[in-house]
């Protein structure tokens, strides 16, 4: 009979569905349930580390060494990433944006910041090269765009959020007196609102220039996802500092967060194991590492990326240090281990003579240079 | 060869090799919204039969509520349930953000008024009669509301297998309170959002095979309901 | 003999429309009473108050001399109605259905259901869908439910106003045999009918009692001008 023969069907659909729901979520559950008795650290960070594959990389050696270790990457603009630590939804932050990175510390959010690696960014774009910036300086170069884009021959793409990427671009424009909210009125600067992927396929189509960090640019080149060619690198103004913080326990949005586990991972990252993972992540496709182990090149005084070692290491104590350090005595917390033991001895002998805290004779210091 | 023609060739491979990541991804993604939609049927099916049986101040109201609601945008809903569950909102205690139950919690809301309209439609048109005959047969009115979903079990079934797809299908949700963590939250919907930010195309077309599979399924399922209960 | 089931000055208003004004009646176990009456004369609404479907705005229902209120007069009766609901399953759920809620013991509800089925000519129809039935099957089917439920009064509203004269006659005679052990009440337009199944017969006009008596009077000889005029099919309303 026609009736129960579509009632007979739709049962027999029904109960299928049903089973697959309940075999894959028993699945889906036992399959969890293993970390669910692991300690959970979340790590909020930028689009950049995570779109190369470095951070699941990481992931999995992290919890190789540390089993009892559950972490989770967030993948956010460097922007969005502080919000989210700052609510305390994320126990540290693995980012580079150090303007942004500095109120975070000051603002009694983070502590224990380490730098562990750098790259450069860099100015990619058609390879007709319309606004000819070929080998020319950053600033030069964005200049040529400007007056190539003002005649309509050249597009800029921005990442147009509040990334550690957007953070440098502005700074490149500002370098050179230009304002980027009065940039984005203009109609050669496209704003993309994306991850580094995202924006850099974006810039792909509308064959325009945009500033990226080497590891996305030679993931997406080497994928065939983009054809746009490199066209202005290595220089101070481009340089590209990723650096782990943890959030503050002490914070009252913070009582919450894993301050143990954060720890963990940024001695991890900071130790010769971590660095090495830094080191040959991509060698084997690109020749060399995307990410320059930060603590390695202190250490060994040599770049696998190819630039002078000692300017190296100076420009990035210009560029993202903070009153003289990577992390200013005041946001230490519970960090034995991490820094250098050596305390600076202008400090010392001040801290000695005055009696005083060798954190307020290194602020005294500090103020005294200024 | 075209790349997307390459594309959908490597994720007829994925899924025919019974590809780990392809199909744990789909299973999660049939985990939360099961659960979800089946928490949110605990309140939503009462609530449905308190709305079309019983007579009170504000029904109409009410009903006019649900309505308008079973089309919220995913990212504003999943926006405000992340302000609510964030460490440092009311629910921070419960640190549910960033895990399937965030999700499972975002989406139970994002189908309740789809399966209260729904439901309460189908028990509204169950004939009166049907009701007058229990009463005079002696059905008490435990006995009486018994009937009348009997009576309306198709349109219940299409309630719920509605709000599955929904729940199913959507990103908004899943992508802010869960975070689209490899291994623990990701679902299909983030999962492709993903590979497509990536530029892995063969993967996010596996996934979306998936996808598209499971939500057609689901409307035929879904008709076919509907035939049976006219 | 004092009636086993009667109404004091029933009254039942609603919408500002008054169905019922101080209805007094009375019926008695093992008698058939008929209402008669032009349409909307009140007569379902009268049926429903005693079947507990309806509460009066005012005045009351009494079993065996004692005030009864819905609830109780909803598991003392039970009523057909003119046009029968079937619930979507088989003729045997349909008819074990009240007693099944009624706690009744599952070979009981076999051997009740049975001889129901047999009362309506509808043996060997336990397995068919209700649904299904043509119209007349299902009112009969209908009956058989009320008569399995041995409820000590049986109410029936227009019981054969919407079928063919063979199934008229089944249900007809149904009434008669139920009437042995109940108080039967039904409403009817059907004269003759009246005249044939009961033993009192009362005619409602606005929702008001204005005649009643035993049929070969009522019918031959009626006091009220009204009645006289219903009879002959004259009567406006």
């Amino acid at each position: 009979m026609n009736r129960s023969a579509i009632t007979k069907l739709q049962a027999s659909l029904l109960i299928i569905v049903v089973i697959c729901g309940i075999a894959a979520g028993t699945y889906a559950y036992y399959s969890m349930i293993v970390p669910a008795a692991k300690t959970r650290l979340i790590v909020s960070t930028t689009t950049s580390l995570y779109e190369t594959g470095f951070l699941d990389m990481l992931k999995t050696k992290f919890e190789a060494k540390y089993p009892n270790m559950n972490v989770s990457f967030i993948s956010q603009g460097t922007g969005l990433a502080i919000q989210t630590a700052m609510r305390g939804d994320a126990d540290m932050l693995l980012v580079h944006a150090p303007s942004q990175e500095y109120p975070f510390l000051k603002g009694g959010y983070g502590v224990n910041r380490k730098i562990v690696a750098y790259n450069f960014f860099i100015i990619v774009g058609p390879s007709e090269d319309p606004a000819g910036i070929k080998g020319k300086s950053p600033s030069d170069a964005f200049k040529a765009i400007r007056s190539a884009g003002l005649n309509g021959t050249a597009i800029w793409v921005s990442r147009g959020d509040n990334s550690g990427t957007y953070t440098k671009e502005v700074s490149l424009w500002k370098a050179i007196g230009l304002d980027v909210k009065q940039l984005r009125q203009e109609k050669w600067y496209l704003e993309a609102g994306s991850g580094m992927t995202a924006t850099l396929k974006l810039a792909d189509e509308k064959l325009g220039y945009t500033l990226s960090d080497t590891a996305s640019y030679l993931l997406n080149f080497n994928n065939h996802n983009i054809v746009l060619v490199k066209l202005v690198e290595g220089a101070k103004s481009m340089l590209n500092v990723y650096s782990a913080i943890a959030d503050d326990p002490r914070n009252a949005n913070m009582t919450k967060t894993n301050f143990d586990g954060s720890m963990m991972l940024i001695k991890y990252l900071a130790s010769d194991e971590g660095q090495q993972l830094f080191a040959d992540y991509g060698v084997s496709q690109y020749g060399k590492p995307l990410f320059g182990p930060y603590l390695k090149l202190l250490q060994t005084k040599s770049d696998p990326l190819g630039n002078d070692p000692t300017q190296l290491i100076q420009w990035i104590s210009d560029y993202a240090f903070f009153e003289g350090s990577e992390c200013p005595q005041q946001f230490r917390y519970q960090a034995e281990g991490l820094y250098s033991t050596q305390t600076p001895v202008p400090v010392l002998l001040v801290s000695i003579v005055a009696g005083v805290e060798q954190r307020k004779a290194a602020a005294c210091i500090q103020s005294l240079k200024a | 060869m075209h790349p997307i023609i390459e594309g959908i060739i490597q994720a007829i491979n994925l899924i025919l090799t019974g590809d780990p990541e392809v199909f744990s991804i789909a299973a999660l993604s049939l985990y939360v919204s099961v659960l979800g939609t089946l928490l949110a049927c605990t309140w939503s099916i009462p609530a449905a039969l308190a709305l079309a049986l019983r007579k009170f101040q504000g029904k109409r109201i009410l009903n006019g509520l649900f309505n308008a609601f079973i089309g919220i945008p995913t990212v504003a809903l999943g926006l405000y349930l992340y302000l609510l569950l964030s460490r440092a909102g009311p629910l921070g205690y419960f640190q549910l953000l960033y895990t399937p139950n965030a999700i499972i919690i975002g989406q139970s809301a994002l189908v309740t008024p789809i399966i209260v309209s729904f439901a309460t439609g189908a028990l509204e048109s169950v004939d009166p009669d049907l009701r007058t005959l229990a009463r005079t047969l002696g059905a008490s009115d435990r006995q009486t509301y018994n009937v009348i979903i009997k009576e309306a079990f198709w349109g219940l079934v299409l309630a719920i297998l509605a709000a599955f797809n929904r729940a199913f299908a959507e990103l908004g949700v899943a992508m802010m309170l869960g975070g689209n963590i490899r291994g623990l939250t990701r679902v299909l919907t983030t999962a492709i959002s993903l590979e497509t930010a990536r530029g892995d195309i063969a993967l996010s077309i596996a996934l979306s095979f998936i996808l598209l599979g499971m939500v057609m399924s689901l409307s035929i399922a879904i008709n076919l309901a509907r035939k049976t209960s006219q | 003999m004092s009636p086993h089931l009667e109404t004091h000055d029933i009254r039942r208003e609603y919408d500002s429309v008054l169905a019922l004004d101080r209805v007094s009646i009375g019926a008695h176990l093992g008698q058939v009473t008929t209402i008669v009456g032009v349409n909307g004369s009140g007569k379902t609404t009268l049926l429903k108050i005693l079947a507990g479907l309806d509460t009066p705005t005012a005045g009351d229902v009494l079993i065996e001399g004692h005030e009864a209120n819905p609830t109780q007069l909803r598991t003392h009766s039970t009523m057909v109605f003119q046009r029968s609901v079937m619930f979507g399953t088989s003729v045997y759920n349909n008819v074990a259905y009240g007693l099944r809620i009624g706690g009744v013991s599952s070979r009981e509800i076999s051997q009740r259901v049975k001889s129901a089925l047999t009362v309506v000519n509808l043996d060997g129809f336990e397995r068919r869908h209700a649904r299904k039935l043509s119209s007349g099957e299902q009112q009969r089917v209908a009956m058989a439910r009320a008569l399995s439920l041995k409820r000590d009064v049986l109410l029936i509203d227009e019981p054969t106003a919407n079928l063919d004269p063979a199934n008229a006659m089944i249900i007809e005679r149904a009434i008669k045999d139920s009437a042995q052990s109940r108080a039967v009440l039904l409403s009817t337009h059907n004269l003759p009918q009246a005249r044939r199944l009961s033993q009192h017969v009362i005619h409602l006009y606005k929702g008001r009692v204005v005649e009643e008596g035993e049929p070969s009077r009522f019918f031959t000889n009626p006091s009220d001008e009204r009645t006289k005029l219903f009879i002959e099919g004259e009567l406006q309303f």
